[in-house]
């Protein structure tokens, strides 16, 4: 599995000095490939994130396009973007990011449920998920009892519920101590490892160690690759 | 979808319980209103079908003082008497049809009842007003001192009751009418007159010196066709003494009158709260969901249709309304049904529940409505939220 972003630029309309135009990411070309841990780093307000976004079906390009295996994301309908978003992809946003109204396990399972059913064998894989991220105990615990850096490793499970091919993080470790920031890291080098494409937004210096690729970027350009 | 929406209602038992009260408030304020105003209509079409002449005419004394209009409308008791030769005179009225006399009289308290009933006598060889609905509920003809009760009386068929010492049997036990005429008793012409002789006898009657043989109390006239009943009454007035004619449909004119006005109030005010109540809802659904438009950017995020934000939006909007519709239809049952003779006597006015299946075709009505004020005050949020640029709220709200 391929993605490619072609020359994607993303305009958000705001005052600022000569115009009321800020380009947050500005004409970038980029490649994910399968079975590759790609890291993006930066300052705040690169526009890190906004490219994130973009890859992840979540923002449309003012301009350019982003590919899945040839498909254009933003040619698709709603439905079959709405589709890869579920089957393909696993995005782990920054925040908290909990559905408060369902317990630990059941907001794991949520995207499962979206397009079917989850059996037995889901349920089995999400309390290996849990296991895995050192939240077992938590499995039937609200949302609203669990810590900033719990919260986390839910968003990062359900993330992975799916075995998607396309794993998005967008600071996956900013909530959590040195242990977890590792446990995460490895786990998610573990998944491309198996063959996902993992790409991760990040601050942490530490997640140079885990990536196949670093790429820099700065005022909505990548500078250094 | 369905499980989420019933979850996000139940996480949040507060905000869920305001809605669903709200929602009740609603149906049962349009459930209640219905039935009331329909109870209303159904009152005076059954006042109407149970007069069954177009000119009754009564002592003047008893038209001047509103005995009569109390009688019938209120169900209060009254007698008066005036003398037989009058039914003669009208009888050869111009345009007259046929005519019947009605005798009435007040019991003292029986044993079917607390207070004093009304009792009317009637005349079966002429009768066209009385007997007509007597034969739905009883179809032979009554024996000497059978009485036939109006529904709300606490007697039954086969009950003796004693009146003025005189011993009846109960024969039948009429419909409900919504009237006064639910709170008397019918009989025929020979009972009621040995009742009255009864009551002269005992020295409980008003009028002491009156001779049953020769007196009635009302006289019912049906006008040939061809004469207005405006023509015929002005006849009697002008030419028969001591006597009044009161058009029915007169009678019952200011009744409809009240009653008009009644329903209109009800109704405006139904509208009024319905619209209110939308309103708040609406309001209630957008504070509840742009609290949550984080969570509903997550929900797009693992790949939630547009559409499908917009049901889930929606079904949480059913639920809570439905819920509480039910809740309010529960309640109209409750409160309006075995209510409704405290509701008759506080309005004032003839009041006859619908049949059952009227009732379930307002219970019906009442749900549709409480789903499309869910859709309504719920629609726009759901379009709304169903457009959100996930991106851009998962960045706002870090």
């Amino acid at each position: 599995m391929l993605l490619e972003a072609r020359n994607v630029s993303k305009d958000f309309y705001r005052e600022t000095k000569n115009t009321n135009r800020f380009t947050a990411v500005n004409d970038i070309s980029i490649n994910v490939s399968a079975g590759e841990l790609c890291v993006l780093m930066g300052r705040s307000g690169s526009g890190k994130t906004t490219l994130l976004n973009i890859l992840s079906g979540l923002l449309k390009p003012t301009r350019g396009s982003v590919l899945l295996d040839g498909k254009d994301l933003y040619e698709l309908s709603d439905r079959e973007l709405s589709l890869i978003r579920n089957r393909s992809f696993g995005v782990i946003p920054q925040g908290q990011t909990a559905i408060q109204s369902l317990k630990v396990i059941e907001n794991i399972l949520l995207p499962l449920k979206l397009y079917g059913k989850a059996d037995d064998k889901d349920i089995s894989f999400a309390r290996e998920l849990l296991e895995r991220l050192d939240i077992a105990h938590l499995e039937t615990a609200a949302p609203a009892e669990l810590s900033g850096g719990e919260l986390r490793r839910m968003a990062i499970a359900r993330a992975l519920i799916g075995k998607p091919g396309f794993i998005f993080a967008d600071e996956p470790t900013g909530d959590l101590d040195d242990e977890n920031t590792a446990l995460v890291f490895s786990f998610l080098k573990e998944r491309a490892k198996a063959g996902s494409g993992v790409f991760i937004v990040s601050h942490e210096s530490d997640a140079k160690e885990y990536a196949d690729r670093v790429l820099i970027m700065q005022s909505g350009k990548i500078e250094r690759a | 979808m369905k499980s989420l929406a019933a979850k996000n209602l139940k996480g949040k038992p507060l905000r869920t319980a305001v809605l669903v009260i709200l929602s009740a408030l609603l149906t049962f304020t349009v459930f209640g209103g219905t039935v009331i105003v329909e109870s209303l209509d159904t009152g005076l079409a059954s006042l109407e079908n149970r007069l069954g002449a177009d000119i009754m005419v009564v002592p003047y004394e008893a038209a001047t003082q509103k005995k009569f209009e109390d009688m019938v409308l209120q169900g209060s008791t009254g007698y008066f008497y005036m003398d037989s030769s009058k039914l003669e005179m009208i009888k050869n009225t111009e345009g007259v049809k046929r005519v019947s006399p009605q005798f009435f009289l007040a019991s003292t308290s029986s044993s079917c009842c607390s207070v004093a009933v009304q009792i009317i006598g009637f005349e079966p060889e002429t009768d066209f007003t009385v007997t007509p609905w007597i034969k739905k509920s009883y179809g032979k003809d009554l024996e000497k001192l059978d009485v036939v009760v109006g529904n709300d009386l606490n007697a039954f068929v086969g009950d003796e009751l004693s009146f003025y010492g005189v011993k009846c049997k109960v024969a039948a036990k009429l419909d409900k009418t919504g009237t006064g005429f639910d709170t008397a008793v019918f009989t025929t012409e020979e009972t009621i007159k040995e009742l009255i002789r009864s009551s002269l006898e005992k020295k409980m009657n008003d009028f002491k010196d009156i001779d049953p043989e020769n007196s009635v109390s009302c006289i019912m006239i049906d006008v040939a066709d061809g004469y207005t009943a405006e023509e015929v009454l002005n006849d009697i007035n002008l030419h028969v003494k001591r006597v009044k004619a009161i058009q029915s449909a007169e009678m019952i004119s200011g009744v409809s009158d009240s009653l008009s006005g009644v329903s209109g109030i009800i109704r405006i005010l139904m509208t009024a709260i319905w619209v209110l109540g939308i309103v708040i809802l609406l309001l209630a659904f957008t504070l509840s969901v742009n609290e949550r438009r984080k969570e509903f950017a997550v929900l797009r995020v693992i790949g939630a249709t547009r559409a499908r934000l917009g049901r889930t939006v929606i079904c949480e909007a059913l639920i809570a309304c439905l819920s509480g519709g039910a809740a309010g239809i529960c309640l109209g049952i409750l409160i309006i049904l075995p209510f409704n003779d405290i509701i008759e006597q506080m309005l004032g006015l003839p009041f006859l529940l619908p049949d059952a299946v009227s009732i379930i075709k307002y219970v019906i009505i009442a749900v549709i409505l409480s789903a499309l004020s869910a859709v309504a005050a719920s629609g726009t949020v759901a379009a709304r939220i169903s457009r959100i640029d996930t991106g851009v709220i998962l960045r706002g709200d870090n």
